[in-house]
């Protein structure tokens, strides 16, 4: 057989080759291009405002997608570990998608109000401040770069996404760091978060701590809060992105609630405009249930020994 | 005679050029590997991870994976057709413009312009740059074969041939993209689709960029270098017809467990398993045209480049297709044991491959021999070593990370922080710097046996001048 013309004639070789090429290419590629499947869109989602955009393409500059992904695989402890799976409507206005192949930093898709806008500058700033074993680079010097208007206006043009003047004059005097945060901020949030209601009627938890008192459990707490939470309230639970614990304040009302409500607040975090015992939440709390009941029992425990309870 | 020499200095440069812009990627690789472990060894806003990254992977798979591929093809295009390159004076140009190119893009990418597309990151005034490229490689391709004075094409140019095909449509099709100035585009599909089309692409750029140009490759310097002849034509035919037609099948591997649709990460799956068959026919070829004298392996040095070359191609091609299996996929996928399954192919397919196919053309091109086989066999050992250090360490890290992510507690929460899965990493990224430094030094004995010969080749022909 290799004594065939097509072993002898190049242009022959080369067009049966390029047929043989574009027939898997037809069947997984450009035929499904052609059907809704391959461009789903969630009611929700909403298109980039004019900073988000500029904080993605800072996002795409800085190579952000060598270290983390932006998607969520329907598998039990991913679930877990990162929150709702990742849906195929959620990345319509994504040129390109951002899913990345890396997981050096942890998955960003569901980063989108898990954090307030204080702890991203400030991790950005910093991350080993936060955690002394981060390999993430210090990103605080994207501050000194400021966004050009007539750029992110001529971006937005080039995806036809709509936009008021206002938003572009918005953009004047912000920097490529604000950008980011505002686009962290937006990952993922078009998908509505498990409501943290819900969850609450599956925690049958003990109404005080078992550990109460416990010298170990402190001791595990410690070190768990200084792993965990120092860096929003503060070293020793004065506060600081996050409001104090020790003060007799508890969300912002005057009297302090019970070891179970304190559970349940670290368990799920907190969502802004939820309401607890009466008390209207601000957000910005991520949850800790990937912890596990007896590290949130040892965390309350700890901060009971912090406010001398 | 006087034409060949012309179009040999073409391929020396390119040789050149390509051992060049291997340096640059391999201590950009150095500096990636300290990073993950020293963060304090990120200099903004060049020389961040982030950026660095890419520069590594393109300087290394457009400047030295592409360069080499350009000069040695011409090489093997001049020796299967039997007459100098139809255009020299291109030649040239095309060997110019490839420098210019590859410059520039590693100065884009230092400077942030990426788009974000695995191995295509380049933007969009370079991708033009790069379709040039390959449209001049093609026109010498071409018209050198068809003006040919030998009646059949040796397996070698079917491979050439379809590595102009499928990367010219590859490349083009996944850098559709929308300008949105001069320095800054977006790809021109978005979400699912954009992940679909992208990973076709990347699936693909290693299939014709890191398999049949460097089978080509392979296929030509083996019988060459051990004067025995390729094992089974017939299996060469076989071998390359389902490999062409399967590689397109399959990106989807990438994408497994992510909101494409299940049907075509299934098919892709199932066509990276069936792509075992291909590959191994020529690791087979390989083995039984070296089996007919083992000793070969010992007397030819070059014959151990090729052997330990083509075998990490085939464990290569054994692991990539377990890696697409749902149960495996998920427990490795995003960890370290992709850059470590990555490098045993780019070190140890690719650069040995290379490497060999150099030592085999620079002497001839000066009608020499090489300067040193002991310092080609410390050169061996070196890049060997590094190479199995290196990918051994990232298996061990990517099983580690994958188990501790997914560990859980008796009561269903998770064992471990993110946190602290990352910092029992870092031994191993240590490990992994040093493993980078055997190769290196391995590849310093490289370029200085090179180097070493071009010179004693300059000596004796001013000698018979
Ligand atoms: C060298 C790898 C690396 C690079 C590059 C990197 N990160 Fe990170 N990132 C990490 C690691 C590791 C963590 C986890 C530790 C920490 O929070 O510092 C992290 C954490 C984060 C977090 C917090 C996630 C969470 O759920 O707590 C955000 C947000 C983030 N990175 C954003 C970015 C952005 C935006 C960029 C690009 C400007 C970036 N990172 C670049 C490694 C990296
Ligand atoms: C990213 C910053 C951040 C981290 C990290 C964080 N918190 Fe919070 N925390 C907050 C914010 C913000 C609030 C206020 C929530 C609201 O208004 O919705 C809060 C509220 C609380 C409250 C209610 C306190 C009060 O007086 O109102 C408790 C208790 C608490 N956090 C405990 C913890 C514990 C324990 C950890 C570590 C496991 C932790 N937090 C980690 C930001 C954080
Ligand atoms: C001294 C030698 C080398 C060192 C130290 C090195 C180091 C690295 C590092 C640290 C990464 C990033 C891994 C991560 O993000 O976890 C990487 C990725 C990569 N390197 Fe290298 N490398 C070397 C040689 C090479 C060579 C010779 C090639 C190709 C010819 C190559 C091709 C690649 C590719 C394609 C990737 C991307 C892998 C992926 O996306 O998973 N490297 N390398
Ligand atoms: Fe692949």
């Amino acid at each position: 057989m290799a004594n065939s013309a097509l072993y002898k004639n190049p242009i022959l070789f080369a067009v049966v080759t390029t047929v043989v090429v574009l027939i898997g290419t037809v069947v997984t590629m450009f035929y499904p291009m052609m059907t809704p499947e391959m461009h789903p869109k969630l009611e929700g989602l909403k298109q980039y405002t004019p900073l988000q955009l500029a904080g993605k393409d800072v996002y795409q500059q800085e190579g952000c997608v060598g270290c983390h992904t932006q998607t969520v695989r329907p598998l039990k402890t991913e679930v877990l570990r990162y929150g709702e799976y990742s849906k195929a409507g959620e990345f319509f206005y994504d040129h390109p998608f951002l899913w990345g192949s890396k997981r050096t930093g942890p998955d960003l898709a569901r980063i989108g109000g898990k954090y307030p806008d204080a702890w991203q500058y400030k991790h950005f700033e910093d991350p080993q401040s936060f955690f002394a074993e981060s390999n993430m680079p210090k990103y605080g010097w994207l501050k000194n770069n400021k966004l050009d208007p007539a750029d992110v206006e001529a971006h937005m043009k080039a995806l036809g996404f709509t936009y008021q003047p206002e938003d572009i004059a918005l953009l004047n005097g912000k920097s490529e760091l604000d950008a980011l945060v505002a686009y962290m901020q937006v990952i993922g949030t078009s998908v509505k978060k498990a409501d943290a209601g819900d969850k609450k009627k599956d925690l049958s938890v003990e109404p005080v701590n078992p550990f109460k008192g416990d010298p170990k459990a402190i001791a595990s707490g410690k070190e768990l809060y200084s792993q965990n939470c120092s860096a929003c309230h503060g070293v020793k639970g004065e506060g600081g992105i996050g409001p104090s614990l020790i003060d007799d304040e508890f969300l912002y009302v005057k009297g302090d609630l019970k070891d179970d409500d304190y559970f349940e607040l670290i368990n799920n975090g907190t969502q802004a405009g939820n309401v607890e015992e009466g008390r209207t939440m601000k957000g910005g709390m991520p949850p800790y249930a990937s912890l596990g009941r007896d590290k949130i029992w040892h965390l309350v425990s700890y901060i009971r020994s912090l406010q001398g309870k | 005679m006087n034409d060949y020499h012309y179009d040999n200095q073409t391929v020396k440069g390119f040789i050149l050029s390509s051992i060049f812009w291997g340096v640059v990627g391999i201590v950009v690789g150095l500096l990636l590997s300290i990073q993950m472990w020293s963060p304090s060894h990120n200099f903004p806003p060049f020389f961040t991870f982030g950026r660095l990254r890419v520069v590594h992977t393109n300087g290394l798979a457009f400047g030295l994976g592409i360069g080499a591929i350009f000069g040695i093809s011409y090489y093997i295009l001049m020796r299967l057709s039997k007459r100098p390159l139809l255009f020299p004076k291109l030649a040239r140009f095309h060997l110019h413009l490839f420098n210019a190119a590859i410059a520039l893009a590693a100065v884009s990418l230092f400077a942030g312009m990426n788009q974000s597309l695995e191995y295509a990151e380049l933007e969009w005034p370079l991708d033009i740059g790069v379709v040039i490229l390959w449209v001049i490689f093609a026109v010498n391709v071409f018209g050198t074969i068809i003006k040919r004075k030998e009646e059949q094409m040796y397996i070698s140019l079917w491979y050439i041939i379809a590595t102009v095909v499928a990367v010219a449509v590859l490349y083009i099709v996944n850098n559709l993209s929308i300008p949105a100035g001069l320095f800054k585009s977006y790809h021109l599909f978005s979400g699912v689709n954009s992940a679909n089309v992208e990973w076709w692409y990347g699936h693909n750029a290693v299939g014709f960029i890191f398999t049949t140009p460097i089978l080509a490759m392979f296929y030509y310097f083996l019988p060459k270098s051990t004067g025995m002849p390729i094992y089974s034509h017939r299996l060469s035919i076989i071998a390359f017809w389902s490999l062409v037609f399967a590689y397109l099948w399959t990106g989807a591997h990438h994408l497994v467990y992510t909101p494409l649709p299940d049907w075509i990460q299934t098919l892709a799956i199932v066509f990276t398993i069936f792509l075992i068959a291909p590959s191994w026919g020529s690791v087979v070829n390989g083995f039984y045209t070296v089996g007919a004298d083992w000793s070969k392996m010992r007397t030819n040095y070059l014959t151990k480049f090729f052997i330990w070359g083509i075998t990490f191609y085939g464990l290569q091609t054994v692991q990539g297709p377990t890696q697409s299996l749902r149960v495996v996929s998920q427990l490795i996928h995003y960890t370290d044991w992709v850059p470590g399954h990555v490098h045993m192919g780019t070190m140890g397919w690719v650069t040995m491959t290379v490497a060999a196919c150099i030592y085999y053309i620079i002497p001839k091109i000066y009608d020499t021999e090489i300067y040193s086989e002991k310092v080609a066999n410390i050169h061996f050992w070196l890049v060997l070593i590094g190479q199995l250090m290196f990918s051994i360490t990232m298996w061990i890290t990517g099983i580690q990370q994958g188990a501790l992510w997914k560990a859980v507690n008796p009561d269903g929460t998770l064992k471990y922080t993110f946190m602290e899965v990352l910092s029992k990493n870092y031994p191993y990224w240590q490990l992994r710097t040093v493993a980078g430094l055997v190769f290196t030094v391995g590849m310093l004995f490289f370029i200085y046996n090179i180097h070493m010969t071009i010179r004693k080749g300059k000596a004796l022909a001013a000698a018979k001048a």
